[in-house]
């Protein structure tokens, strides 16, 4: 009951938000800018002849692979870059360097590479949810605070001991937190990247339906649920953050 | 009694801005086995440069560290350092916490063991708790347990009670006590709290300010349990505040 009473007001701004939306649409008397009721109708098309299943089922798996596959990069090579200070001099400048490189400009070699199959926007994901991870992974080695390792010094327990016990738990949260600011990114990156050359997935949804007959409901529909599968990621990624293995980092 | 540790000529300096800034001058100290030790000293003075030294975590410009007959170069779980803002592993339960010094245990036997020392601590009941559900004094008896645990020949201790209010800091010192009573470690107290040195000690060795240098040292020659409002003890506890610098005209007494 309190929950609801906290998003009353959220809720209450979009319910004016679509009133102003559909009063604009109804005095401008648009032919091509749809209603909200225009979207509603679009969506329930979408639904009743399965591709919307479809294109969002093929986003996600792209996600999930080129995410995946940075996840089971960026932690080690974080850890490693954060515990060696060689490895660290060497690596991050490059890193430094490549990580302000917009996805989107990597469209045309990945296309290069890849050509125009899964294997692209894959590719496109993963270098875009590869760095934050890393800098964040990294970021956390070297925060982990002196007493804790002295303590360990101190008992003189094994490296597998150290790294289980001290320096995995202690960088998990901020490679959640990593995890988390790569997940957003990577959902951004591969609407885009469908745009382009691909046959399946939200982004190519938005795009075939502008093509195809300018059918704007469709396109705003495929953004409203970009945006609400977007926001459900972030809830999981939220979740991690609330397990015992990260909690410990945000109580006080 | 034997011979614990010998600190022979020990020296330290650290580089600052205006070129080398000596901290540790010249201490020698010979602490017997089963001997408690209090430093007490200035704040600033160098007294915990002076114990990361003997623990092994600081390596002396000059001068070496005898324990047991052997030059100590690194640390190990022989001497457990307990610092002042502690290392409780807050990602690790209590017990957990407990059991991470014990190498070369069965699984069954760290937790038996580990559960004795929650106990011993006062911490029974606990075991499952983090760190940040516990209360300060908790804390520093889970990090006292867990030093415990390893039977360390010698505790080095850098104002472990400062942290906490006096009523918790009076009883962890009691605590101390009869765990000491039973388990005699080789005990190094840094305080500033000249009562709890005259407290706990055998020896109080009052520090000069930095570079430090071992100034005075006093036997404390009263028997356990001490009472702290005694005659003997509040003799004691002006002689070693005026050898601090602290006229008898301060002491309001």
């Amino acid at each position: 009951m309190a929950r609801i009473k906290e998003m009353l007001p959220a809720l209450a701004l979009i319910a004016v938000l679509i009133a102003a939306w559909w009063g604009a649409v109804a005095a401008t008397h648009s032919v091509i800018f749809p209603t909200p009721w225009d979207v509603v109708t679009g969506t329930l098309e979408l639904l009743e002849n399965g591709t919307l299943w479809r294109h969002i089922a093929a986003s996600l798996l792209r996600v999930g692979a080129g995410f995946g596959l940075a996840v089971c990069v960026a932690v080690p090579l974080g850890l490693w870059m954060g515990w060696v200070a060689g490895a660290y001099r060497t690596l991050n400048p490059i890193f430094q360097i490549l990580r302000p490189i917009s996805p989107i400009a990597w469209i045309p070699i990945a296309i290069l590479w890849f050509g125009v199959g899964d294997a692209s926007p894959i590719y496109l994901i993963f270098i875009s949810s590869v760095f934050p991870m890393v800098v964040q992974t990294t970021a956390g080695v070297h925060t982990i605070e002196k007493r804790y390792l002295r303590a360990a010094e101190n008992f003189g327990v094994s490296r597998r001991t150290l790294f289980r016990q001290v320096v995995i738990p202690a960088v998990l949260p901020q490679v959640i937190v990593g995890m988390r600011i790569g997940l957003g990114v990577a959902w951004l990156v591969v609407v885009a990247a469908e745009m382009i050359a691909l046959h399946s997935g939200l982004g190519y949804m938005i795009m075939d339906a502008r093509n195809a007959g300018n059918r704007y409901d469709l396109v705003i529909a495929g953004m409203i649920i970009i945006g609400l599968i977007g926001l459900s990621l972030d809830s999981t990624m939220r979740i991690l953050e609330g397990t015992r293995w990260a909690r410990w980092r945000y109580a006080h | 009694m034997r011979t614990k540790i010998e600190v022979r000529a020990l020296k330290k300096s650290f580089e600052s801005d205006k070129g080398p800034l000596p901290v540790v001058e010249d201490v020698s100290l010979t602490v017997r086995d089963g001997e408690f030790i209090a430093l007490v000293g200035p704040s600033g003075c160098g007294k915990s440069t002076l114990m990361n030294m003997m623990a092994g975590f600081i390596q002396p410009d000059a001068g070496s560290i005898i324990i047991d007959g052997m030059l100590r170069t690194r640390p190990d779980s022989r001497g457990i350092l307990i610092s002042q803002q502690g290392s409780v592993f807050p990602w690790l339960t209590v017990r957990e916490n407990l059991m991470f010094g014990l190498n070369g245990h069965a699984l069954p036997d760290k937790r038996a063991i580990a559960d004795h020392y929650a106990d011993i601590v006062g911490l029974k009941g606990f075991e499952d708790s983090y760190a940040h559900e516990l209360s300060g004094g908790m804390l520093k008896r889970t990090e006292l347990a867990r030093a415990l645990v390893v039977k360390p020949e010698i505790l080095f201790m850098d104002e472990p009670f400062s942290a906490l209010d006096a009523l918790m800091s009076l009883r962890m010192r009691n605590e101390l006590l009869r765990i000491l009573a039973k388990e005699r470690h080789t005990t190094l107290l840094i305080t500033h709290d000249v009562e709890e040195a005259i407290h706990l000690a055998d020896r109080v060795v009052v520090l000069s300010p930095r570079p430090t240098r071992i100034q005075a040292v006093f036997d404390v020659p009263i028997q356990h349990p001490r009472r702290l409002s005694s005659r003997e003890a509040q003799e004691l506890r002006v002689t070693i505040l005026s050898e601090l610098g602290v006229a008898r005209e301060e002491l309001g007494s």
